[in-house]
């Protein structure tokens, strides 16, 4: 018992550790990856950890306006961010965190993190950070009941919303098989996904235009290491949708709890191979579609909400589907 | 083969059942005639996968006959018909994307409650199969009640036909006479709609059906 | 009838038009087109007369029964004068550059594919054969329809393509169910498509599939026969095509469509677990009734005035085969055939004034008795005929189902007694300002002969006044067969 929470609490820093680390990594790759398919060399792979360091050096400048919000706000997005990623099982379940690794506290963290940013932004004065909050919660107004109706089926599916129980009920004991309702979630979570974390079609994270900005407007005032805070957090909440989609949708090799070191090292891998996967999807995903006009995030967030619907409905009516 | 089997049948009904909603949402043409030809790709896919673990081979044929004929052939000429024509490339759904989504959701949960508890006597996969063609081929009726324009309501036409022929792959043991004559329905709907585009253009110089509502309007009368 | 096994008769009524579609798809010459199209029912007429009297036994793919015989009879002998019709009718078509040779070579070919079609369906033992053949016949009068190549004409076609495509589209998907409910007890593959199959187990098909079936089945062929409220595409593809197609839509393929109807209510009626499938049948009908009726006051094209009257009468009879009954049965039959001549007759009349007058406004036509005496009486007792009043047959068929239904239905009864009248009313009003009154400037002479409508009308009228007995027992015995 104690042996296995000692390990637990081991593999929950391991982890905590590890989202850190490779968080820049999987924006770095997918820059790259974008680079490359648009016909770029491209920055180099390990360039995020370039420019976090060199933000982390810097002197922040804060506006005269702004109140000890502004200050604080980037220190408590990025603990919300970073141990809402840590929470989410990447190569094993066995985590000290687990019992409070739930679907819904990770939307309630979400929350939290962009609460903060939305009113930072506010505080700082400018009409950029205006509009950058008030559409951040207009997404957040669709995407949250999006989220909410895939942890939904989830949770009529496999009779639970923690992730561990998630993982295990996937793949552990008789499984559930390809389901027409769970490909419905996974697309409507890809959506909400997309919408989350601001990629194209929702919001081009490269853009330097400020009116077609949502999320980067909300950063535009922060600078020195409040900016990296919040780039950081912004790396661990993409890295946190990837493998929050890898664990329920991919839970293969997973290891479970009382797996030996060999069932860590595969878990490990098959993390390393999700997240690459993942990458090159999104950066092509990305180089084939165009950025929508932000009166058409209303249907596209809709869309994901009705398809999350869909699903849940389909379960409704047949055990089979 | 059993549980996979079962599965990969659902899921290629499922994608389908998701192109369907793709169809309903798109507003330009040419984003339309791509979202038909997916539709009709992965049509061939489940009705190979049907033939796969029914064991019935002239499936093979009709999987053979959606990927030919639908996914490639008629996506190229409604094209080309577009490119020749010149014709307008917004496509707006008459309701807004919106609603007609929102109807689109109320059309599949009819018709999985139509289908499901009425057909209890049959192999359950057959039935999910079976509600999963009906909500195709409502989803492809309220795509042609929709949309204005002519070739949208061709491609709603043909997604309906979509529908048609994955509830006929569904059903275990239906004979070829059903299956080539859906192709041929495809086949000679083709002809028909061709010959009408190019009458409709010449008389109208355009296929936005709001003209012919005119027409009609004028020609009535009380 | 001896059961003869060969199945001579039946492929010969079949491949007559088959042959004679591509025939004069070949031919440029139209006299000669029309011509040929003339011998081509008239050979069709023989087979089916050859048909009647060597009915073969039923296979897998092909039937024959009392119910299909006489409509096949039916359906030869409309056609045949129909392309007498036809030959005269496009010939001043041409004349008045309407036509041209080339659209006249397309129009035989499809006449006679059409015919082909539409025998196939009734002749069907097959479920996806009747299917192919309903399909089919849409389509080649989709082709007709937008013959004349106007603005209207595309219109009504493609709305015409585009309803029905529909229907049969549902209509699939019924037979789709229906196979479904079947396969269980037949087996896979064809055995459970087969109509005399699934007539014989029946009683032991699961309800709730072929209650969900018949809905598709009715929708879908429901359509095709005009049934309210999926009847919109009738009246335009009455008033655009050639009369011609206009007669044979009306005559022929709404009781094929009704035919395809009432086998599945057949199925459903030997199953006696089902909702009964008459309740819907006669409350679409009446509802479709009603609003015809109503909707015939404000018409002004003549072609489409007798459209409606046609939906009005389809309305009728799928009110009538959905009361049920013997005597209800045996009116919806009687009703069929002779709305079938009265209703060619009246196109055939309707063609000819359009012709001689130049116009097909009803409000712009008078004085027909005056300028064309034999056309303009001919268009009144038509249009008597087909308003139920006696000597003719109509009234006898309408006077047997309102009294049936009346007794056992009241309520629906009267509206429908109600509908009637209203139909009445304008019927006569508009044909009294066509054929009375001051006769019109400038008409001409008529080119088509008058034959064929009096020969129609003339049948109309001896039925109204003695039904020849083994024609009588005949609709008994259909009517039993039907429920």
């Amino acid at each position: 018992m104690i042996l296995q929470g000692l390990l637990s609490t081991l593999y929950q820093v391991a982890q905590m550790a590890l989202v850190l680390a490779l968080a820049p990594l999987l924006t770095g790759l997918v820059r790259a990856a974008k680079a490359r398919l648009a016909g770029r060399r491209g920055p180099p792979l390990l360039q995020p950890y370039a420019n976090l360091a060199k933000l982390m050096r810097k002197e922040p400048v804060v506006a005269h306006e702004a109140s000890w919000l502004f200050r604080a706000a980037p220190y408590i997005v990025f603990a919300t961010v970073w141990v809402a990623a840590g929470l989410v099982p990447t190569f094993t379940t066995a985590l000290a965190l687990a019992p409070v690794a739930d679907l819904i506290v990770l939307v309630a963290m979400l929350g939290v993190a962009r609460f903060f940013t939305a009113l930072a932004a506010l505080d700082a004065g400018t009409p950029f950070g205006g509009i950058g909050a008030s559409r951040e919660t207009f997404i957040a107004a669709l995407a949250e009941p999006a989220m909410l109706m895939v942890i939904f089926t989830l949770a009529i599916l496999l009779r639970t919303t923690s992730l561990a129980g998630i993982v295990d009920g996937i793949v552990g004991g008789e499984g559930v098989g390809l389901r027409v309702s769970l490909a419905l979630g996974l697309v409507s979570l890809v959506m909400v996904a997309i919408a989350e974390t601001g990629r194209i079609p929702v919001d081009n994270p490269a853009t330097h235009l400020e009116l077609t900005m949502v999320h980067e407007a909300m950063v535009l005032e922060y600078s020195g290491r409040h900016l990296a805070l919040m780039e950081a957090a912004g790396m661990l909440r993409l890295f946190l949708f990837v493998a929050l989609i890898a664990c329920v949708f991919a839970p293969f090799g997973i290891a479970q709890p009382g797996d030996g070191p060999l069932a860590l090292l595969a878990g490990l891998l098959g993390f390393a191979a999700k997240m690459g996967a993942a990458a090159l999807l999104l950066a092509g995903f990305e180089t084939s579609v165009a950025k929508m006009r932000v009166f058409r995030l209303g249907e596209f967030l809709g869309t994901a909400l009705l398809l999350g619907l869909l699903a849940a409905i389909f379960l409704f009516v047949s055990t089979g589907l | 083969m059993g549980e996979i089997g079962y599965d990969t049948a659902h899921l290629l009904g499922a994608l389908v059942l998701l192109t369907s909603f793709a169809l309903l949402s798109q507003r330009r043409l040419s984003a339309l005639i791509s979202a038909f030809a997916l539709q009709s790709a992965l049509l061939a896919a489940a009705a190979a996968w049907q033939g796969l673990i029914q064991d019935s081979p002239h499936l093979f044929v009709t999987a053979a006959i959606a990927l030919l004929l639908k996914a490639v052939a008629i996506p190229l000429a409604l094209r080309r018909v577009m490119e020749r024509f010149g014709i307008q490339r917004a496509a707006e759904p008459a309701l807004g994307v919106g609603p007609t989504l929102v109807a689109g959701v109320s059309l599949v949960t009819l018709s999985l409650l139509l289908v499901i508890p009425t057909t209890a006597a049959s192999a359950a996969l057959t039935r999910e199969d079976l509600a999963l063609a009906l909500s195709v081929v409502l989803l492809g009726l309220l795509m042609m009640i929709t949309r204005r324009n002519a070739i949208g309501q061709v491609v709603g036409f043909m997604s309906l036909e979509n529908g048609l022929i994955l509830a006929a792959v569904g059903v275990k043991g239906m004979p070829l006479v059903v299956e080539m004559s859906v192709a041929f329905a495809v086949m000679v709907a083709f002809i028909i709609f061709g010959i009408f585009f190019f009458q409709i253009r010449e008389r109208f110089d355009s296929l936005d059906l709001r003209r012919l509502d005119d027409v009609h309007a004028e020609e009535e009368g009380p | 009838m001896t059961q003869e096994p060969t199945l001579g008769p039946a492929l010969a009524i079949l491949l007559v038009p088959a042959l004679a579609a591509l025939g004069l798809a070949l031919v440029p010459a139209w006299r000669l087109a029309a011509r040929l199209n003339v011998v081509a029912s008239g050979l069709t007429l023989a087979s089916a007369a050859w048909l009647a009297a060597a009915p073969p036994a039923p296979t897998p793919l092909l039937l024959v029964d009392d119910f299909n015989l006489y409509l096949v009879l039916l359906t030869a002998f409309v056609g045949f004068t129909t392309s007498l019709f036809s030959a005269g009718y496009v010939a001043h078509e041409l004349e008045d550059g309407r036509l041209t040779p080339r659209s006249l070579r397309f129009y035989h070919a499809m006449f006679q594919a059409f015919m082909l079609a539409m025998l196939l369906a009734l002749l069907a033992n097959n479920l996806g054969l009747l299917w192919v053949a309903v399909e089919g016949a849409t389509l080649t009068t989709v082709l007709m329809v937008s013959l004349y190549r106007t603005a209207a004409a595309i219109e009504a076609a493609w709305k015409y393509f585009i309803l029905c495509g529909v229907g049969i589209a549902l209509a699939l998907f019924g037979t789709i169910l229906m196979y479904l409910s079947a396969q269980p007890l037949l087996g896979g593959g064809a055995a459970a498509m087969t109509w005399t199959a699934l007539l014989a187990v029946a009683p032991r098909i699961d309800p709730g599939v072929l209650d969900l079936a018949f809905v598709f089945l009715l929708v879908g062929y429901g359509t095709k026969v005009g049934l309210a409220p999926l009847n919109g595409w009738l009246p335009d593809a009455h008033a655009e095509g050639p009369t011609p197609i206009s007669g044979v839509l009306s005559g022929l393929l709404l009781n094929v469509a009704l035919y395809a109807v009432l086998r599945f209510k057949m199925l459903m009626g030997a199953n006696g677990q089902v909702l009964p499938p008459g309740t819907l049948m006669a409350a679409m009908g009446l509802a479709t009734l009603l609003l015809a009726a109503f909707m015939l006051h404000r018409r002004r094209d003549m072609k489409r005035f007798f459209a409606y009257s046609s939906i009005e009468h389809m309305g009728l009879m799928a009110f009538a085969f959905g009361i049920g009954g013997p005597v209800a049965n045996f009116a919806g039959l009687l009703h069929m055939t002779l709305h079938s001549l009265t209703k060619s007759a009246i196109f055939f009349a309707v063609g000819h004034v359009a012709q001689a007058a130049g116009t097909q406004r009803m409000d712009r036509v008078t004085g027909l008795t005056a300028s064309h005496p034999a056309l303009g009486w001919a268009l009144v007792a038509g249009v008597a005929a087909i308003a139920g009043l006696p000597p003719f047959g109509l009234f006898m068929s309408e006077f047997l189902l309102v009294t049936s239904a009346f007794a056992t239905h009241l309520v629906p009864a009267s509206l429908l007694a109600l509908g009637l009248l209203v139909g009445f009313a304008a019927l006569v009003a508009r044909v009294q300002g066509m054929a009375f009154g001051p006769p019109m400037e400038g008409v001409r002479e008529l080119r088509a002969p008058l034959a064929p409508l009096y020969a129609h009308l003339a049948l109309v009228l001896v039925a109204g006044v003695w039904l020849p007995p083994p024609l009588a027992a005949w609709f008994q015995s259909v009517a039993g067969m039907l429920g």
